[in-house]
């Protein structure tokens, strides 16, 4: 178990890092400049919006925008830590546990049965 | 998968809010339903919910050069049922839509389709498919979680298709072009987020398995939950 644990931690890695090597170079760009590399899908789908129909303008505008990009960076290692910080409670929480559960069930085992030495 | 704020015409960002609205009060009800017959759950719901804030957060690079990220959504709906996740999903975007500016409040029903209710449907259905066949239960976690995270954005490249059709090919050559931005990137992160839900499936049966016999879904086969 602890050996495929080890194997998708691995596999996550390597699934999320080979794309940097291996993905193909963005088309540049109308102006003649290299594309961005690893925008967002997101931005993709808006930019396809604007070539199916060249028309549409957007009818609402998001409320508050983030201040910059690193505040928007800001807020998603936010989010990310607010998530990874209850995932570690609840995994600190659930070994001891089971740790304890281990020490008493060994505690009665030994005193059913006396070492020998 | 967000599609962005003022991105989808009146009337479709209209319908997907008013098509959501039934799952988010059914997803609350059976939170709330869960959480009165067994408080000791909700420890497992946080961690569910907490598995999709990282995911979701998480904007992961792929093999067709641009960035997308994972939903997380699988996990809660293999535990708590597909509907559970509605609420959880809502959270994650409405953070995103009002602090981000990612997704957005007039797309928040489109959104919210595609993430907190096809995605985690599809997993489930697929998680109780796997299981009546007998396949071992890594393969299953596995395939729901990946291809629950596929549909999602096969929903989103659907919607953005109906909203917006090709002049020229018409709906099926708009499906094509969105799906290529959307389905095509996520390919990988699906099978990440598979993997990592493996994982934390993983540290469920072995920490939390007197917890999970009690889950609709991961009640011992053969047997009444």
């Amino acid at each position: 178990m602890k050996k495929q644990n080890w194997l998708l931690i691995i596999a996550v890695i390597l699934l999320s890092a080979l794309p940097l090597w291996f993905a193909p170079q963005p088309a540049p760009g109308p102006d003649g400049q290299p594309g961005e590399a690893f925008g967002g899908a997101d931005g993709r789908a808006q930019q396809a919006i604007g070539q199916v129909a060249p028309g549409y303008e957007p009818w609402f505008t998001p409320l508050i925008e983030p201040a910059s990009g690193e505040i928007a960076s800001l807020l998603f290692a936010l989010q990310a830590a607010l998530g990874a910080g209850v995932i570690g409670y609840w995994l600190g929480c659930v070994v001891t546990r089971d740790r304890w559960r281990r020490k008493t069930e060994g505690q009665t085992k030994n005193e059913e049965k006396p070492r020998a030495d | 998968m967000h599609i962005m704020e003022g991105f989808l015409p009146v009337e479709h960002a209209l319908g997907w809010s008013i098509a959501s609205a039934p799952f988010v009060a059914l997803g609350l009800r059976s939170v709330r339903r869960q959480l009165n017959e067994r408080p000791e759950q909700r420890m497992l719901l946080g961690v569910a919910a907490a598995f999709s804030f990282v995911l979701s957060a998480l904007k992961l690079p792929s093999v067709t050069g641009s960035c997308s990220h994972p939903t997380g959504v699988g996990l809660g709906a293999l535990l708590f049922g597909p509907l559970a996740m509605v609420p959880v999903g809502l959270v994650v975007l409405l953070f995103q839509a009002l602090l981000l500016a990612h997704g957005g409040l007039t797309t928040l029903g489109a959104n919210l389709f595609s993430m907190a209710i096809v995605g985690p449907l599809v997993a489930a259905g697929l998680f109780r498919l796997g299981r009546r066949l007998g396949l071992p239960l890594a393969a299953c976690v596995f395939a729901a979680a990946s291809l629950g995270d596929l549909a999602t954005y096969l929903t989103t490249s659907l919607q953005l298709a109906w909203a917006f059709p090709d002049p020229a090919g018409g709906f099926a050559a708009s499906l094509l072009k969105f799906g290529g931005i959307f389905a095509i990137t996520q390919i990988p992160l699906a099978i990440s987020e598979g993997l990592l839900t493996v994982l934390v499936v993983n540290a469920l049966t072995r920490f939390n398995a007197e917890e999970l016999r009690h889950l609709p879904l991961f009640a011992p086969q053969g047997k009444q939950a």
